[in-house]
């Protein structure tokens, strides 16, 4: 099966935890006409990480790389859930009695449907584990 | 020559830190008597591998006018440097800041997470910095946390004066 359509490109970036970083990150995309699709933050002791899914996370990488920025890739898969009650459940028992283990999650409900957006540590594993279950996976043409 | 305690002029013991003091009676023009050069070292009278057995001084620590105390224990950010070029994950520019909570003297050091060592999981991110707590309190003999900032952020060339920020009243 081909489970590379399904991964999604994440970008993740490094950032101090204190006021106007975002707001930095946020206008150096925004100046590059980037679109932010979904995204989260992260926290740590003095630190944090900016995770999002972009329309143009090579332009995005670029950008903000030239801007001093620490920047990463990271590949993620989007599921989507039905929205209404027990649908997150639906999709993390999959993964769940499969045995996969999700390292850091966040979700967005959209228009069209609601979307889970999971890092996994296996994630051919998975998509594969969630199809096999009947859910559906967005492809990455979706996004970017 | 001899090392002695900046603060009290007392001769140290061989391989205890302190003050470089020269005496040298010999300059007929110019003698010096007990002349504090402000450089920090300490006297080795092991014998050398190379089998000279005379005494010698070890590496330039530091200097005395940047000689910080934390919790009574004299820490030079020369020290501080040293140990972060060790470090692969983390840059070598740095700043220290160090501020009194309570009785006890807090030492934060701030450092540059360089960029191949960024990591998107914030465990990874988390254990970097315990790595460099680890190593720089092994090196300077005293508590220290740290910070990870983003590279570039840190001022550069500007001396002592941005590398150390001392909060501590006096």
């Amino acid at each position: 099966m081909d489970t590379k359509k399904y991964v999604i490109k994440q970008i993740s970036i490094f950032s101090e935890n204190r006021p106007g970083r975002l707001a930095a990150v946020a206008q150096a995309l925004g100046e590059e006409k980037i679109n932010i699709l979904a995204f989260s933050i992260a926290e740590a002791n003095g630190f944090g990480v900016i995770r999002a899914l972009v329309d143009h996370p090579e332009k995005a990488y670029k950008k903000l790389s030239s801007l001093g920025y620490n920047v990463a890739f990271t590949d993620v898969i989007a599921v989507q859930m039905k929205d209404q009650p027990g649908g997150l459940y639906d999709i993390a028992k999959v993964l769940g009695d499969s045995g996969i283990n999700i390292e850091y999650s966040y979700a967005y409900s959209g228009k069209k449907a609601a979307v889970l957006i999971l890092r996994v540590d296996q994630v051919e594993d998975a998509i594969e584990k969630i199809q096999g279950a009947g859910a559906t996976l967005l492809e990455h043409t979706v996004f970017h | 020559m001899e090392v002695i305690d900046p603060k009290t002029g007392e001769p140290l013991e061989p391989g205890e830190k302190g003050e470089l003091t020269l005496t040298m009676l010999q300059k007929e023009a110019l003698p010096m008597i007990r002349y504090r050069i402000g450089d920090i070292s300490s006297v080795d009278e092991e014998t050398c591998p190379c089998g000279r057995t005379s005494p010698r001084i070890n590496r330039i620590q530091g200097r005395v006018d940047d000689m910080l105390i934390i919790r009574g224990i004299n820490v030079f950010p020369s020290q501080v440097e040293y140990t972060l070029m060790t470090i692969p994950e983390v840059g070598e520019h740095f700043q220290i800041v160090v501020e009194r909570t309570g009785a006890l003297d807090d030492m934060l050091v701030r450092v540059e997470l360089t960029k191949e060592s960024f990591s998107d999981k914030i465990n990874d991110l988390m254990k970097i910095r315990q790595n460099v707590e680890h190593r720089l309190r092994n090196a300077l003999n005293v508590a220290v946390d740290v910070e990870l900032v983003e590279p570039g952020s840190l001022p550069r060339f500007e001396g002592k004066s941005k590398k150390v920020i001392d909060k501590r009243a006096i």
